[in-house]
């Protein structure tokens, strides 16, 4: 009876990893028969030439490029909002808060790292509107409202991963600075962040991945089907996993749909690249670290 | 100068961290003064329990709510068994090769944007559907939370595999010495002594089903009902919020949507207080 039971749960075990396998290559797979044919400079330019396009001469109507200018944008913004604010409070977190101040923040930024992307998109969406009543008519979802919110969505990420890599190092690598007579911010400054920068550069970059590929909060705060290059960031703009959710629903022809194939193949590879970089950054930094130095 | 300096700089690492977890409190503060007419008076409750009929003044969010816990009860339902069968495989029961490939398989799938998750089910997943059960659209409750079981697998996977690895070496050592094999090794010793990680990673995986938008507003239909059976179309809280945003901002079905963010707020905090309850409740009990 026994040994039954144990050569289920061993069938079990192998069943649900050919499952998991199986979903996730039929995923992929599907994506890229269906879109392998798309994938040409027309895709991303359209009719009109990818210098005149990159040079900003030329709108580009019947391509992907907008949508491309739009999330790179978006994802340098809200990385440029929340890596100071990140990196500042996991600092603070990790080597400067009390025992019950860290109880507190912690349990702050666990809520905040658990809130659904959607409420914080409605929360910078509601920002737009109180900002739109209450102080200038010319307030509306737009770049930079998406950008603030979308920092705000990635900002635990880096809160966290510098605090747990700065408390990760050894009590020998703290405490020989200091030692020596260096300041609690020297230390942290020369020895402690260059010790644990790989944990928060990969941290950053899985941010990164975050703002690249969130849809929810993106689409209640600016996002639209069709903007072109944004001219500011207090206009609205076009993002590729937003392009992707509006293709799916409102396609008007098998071209449009194909179009929709090849930008979710774009984005698929713009993630898996920087999942890929975060990995290798925190392998690579990590043996860097502990056998060179 | 020095030690001025060094002031300032804490003082502004203090600041930084102390505005970001006030961004917390803001979040549910905008949500509750914009949603205020709606939740004058003891509202609130009403609402989760009323019907949405527009047209008759009623606004009330219940079949959302429904139709968000149906969808992400079934998909952790489905994800689960799928999740420990796999972590399992990867730690300890496979061959190596085997449980490495996996390993980055799951990683990778981390990686893997929602929308894209979205955009192949309803080309595949929901024909699939269609065909099968020959019934409906094949947009229904049923298609949403298995994409959703896959979606969340690879959260509750890592978390998981990690708890799998702290089980100490000494113990399952002890078990090869009398000879037990692998996977009594894996019943009788890592479960019984990663029990609270396995909890704490369902919780994981729970709050990733309850706040995921895209899956429920692509698959699962949104039609505005109490779903009655898994092959019923429904709408989640986080869809609902999604689709009536083009609404008129002073309409009450307008404001409705901040009861939905208030709901989805409250599961949140649940889930973070039972994962530090977990966390806190002193170390392995059972040995």
């Amino acid at each position: 009876m026994n040994r039954l039971f144990e050569k289920c749960l061993l069938g079990w075990a192998w069943v649900s990893a050919l499952v998991l396998i199986g979903s996730i290559a039929c995923i992929v797979g599907y994506l890229l028969i269906r879109g392998f044919g798309t994938l040409n400079p027309a895709l991303i330019f359209g009719d009109t030439k990818p210098m005149d396009a990159l040079l900003l001469k030329k709108q580009v109507f019947d391509g992907l490029f907008p949508a491309i200018i739009g999330t790179l944008l978006l994802v340098v913004l809200s990385v440029v909002w929340a890596i100071p604010v990140g990196l500042a409070g996991g600092i603070y977190l990790a080597e400067y808060a009390g025992k019950r101040v860290k109880r507190t923040l912690n349990l702050f930024f666990d809520i905040l790292a658990g809130v659904p992307s959607i409420v914080v998109g409605l929360f910078g969406f509601s920002v737009a509107i109180f900002l739109h009543k209450h102080f200038s008519d010319n307030v509306y979802p737009c770049l930079l409202i998406s950008s603030l919110s979308l920092a705000l969505l990635v900002l635990p990420y880096i809160v966290r991963t510098t605090q747990v890599s700065l408390e990760n190092l050894s009590a020998e690598t703290r405490f020989t600075a200091p030692a020596l007579g260096a300041t609690k911010l020297q230390n942290i400054f020369y020895v402690l962040i260059p010790k644990s920068l790989s944990g928060i550069v990969s941290g950053v970059i899985l941010a990164i991945g975050r703002c690249a590929e969130d849809t929810a909060v993106i689409m209640l705060t600016g996002v639209v089907a069709t903007a072109g290059v944004p001219k500011s960031i207090f206009s609205n703009y076009e993002a590729l996993p937003f392009y992707i959710y509006y293709i799916s629903a409102q396609y008007a022809d098998t071209q449009e749909l194909l179009t929709g194939y090849g930008a979710a193949i774009i984005l698929l590879a713009l993630c898996a690249i920087l999942f890929s970089c975060a990995f290798v950054i925190r392998k690579q930094l990590a043996y860097y670290a502990f056998y060179r130095a | 100068m020095t030690r001025i300096y060094e002031k300032l700089v804490e003082k502004l690492f203090l600041f930084s961290a102390s505005i970001s977890a006030l961004f917390t409190i803001l979040i549910l503060g905008f949500m509750v003064i914009l949603g205020l007419p709606l939740l004058k008076g003891g509202l609130f409750f009403d609402l989760l329990t009323q019907p949405w009929s527009p047209h008759q003044g009623l606004y009330g969010i219940y079949p959302m709510v429904l139709g968000t816990l149906a969808i992400a009860f079934l998909g952790v339902l489905f994800g689960f068994p799928l999740s420990l069968g796999c972590a399992s495989l990867i730690s300890g029961l496979g061959p190596r090769p085997v449980s490495h490939f996996l390993l980055r398989v799951v990683q990778f799938m981390t990686g893997v944007p929602t929308v894209i998750y979205g955009f192949v089910g309803i080309f595949l997943l929901v024909p699939f559907i269609r065909e099968l059960f020959q019934a409906g659209s094949g947009m229904c409750v049923l298609s949403a939370s298995l994409l959703l079981a896959v979606l969340i697998s690879p959260t509750m996977i890592l978390f998981f595999t990690d708890s799998f690895d702290q089980v100490p070496k000494s113990y399952l050592n002890a078990v090869d010495s009398l000879g037990g094999s692998g996977v009594q090794k894996f019943v009788y010793i890592v479960l019984p002594c990663a029990w609270k990680g396995i909890l704490t990673g369902l919780i994981l995986g729970i709050g990733r089903a309850l706040g995921d938008t895209l899956i429920a507003l692509m698959i699962a239909g949104n039609a505005v009902q109490v779903p009655g059976s898994v092959l019923d179309s429904a709408r989640a809280l986080t869809s609902h919020i999604a689709l009536v945003i083009a609404a008129d901002y002073e309409s009450l079905e307008f404001k409705s949507i901040f009861a939905c963010g208030i709901v989805l707020y409250i599961f949140t905090t649940v889930i973070v207080m039972g994962i530090r309850v977990l966390g806190t409740a002193g170390g392995r009990s059972r040995f």
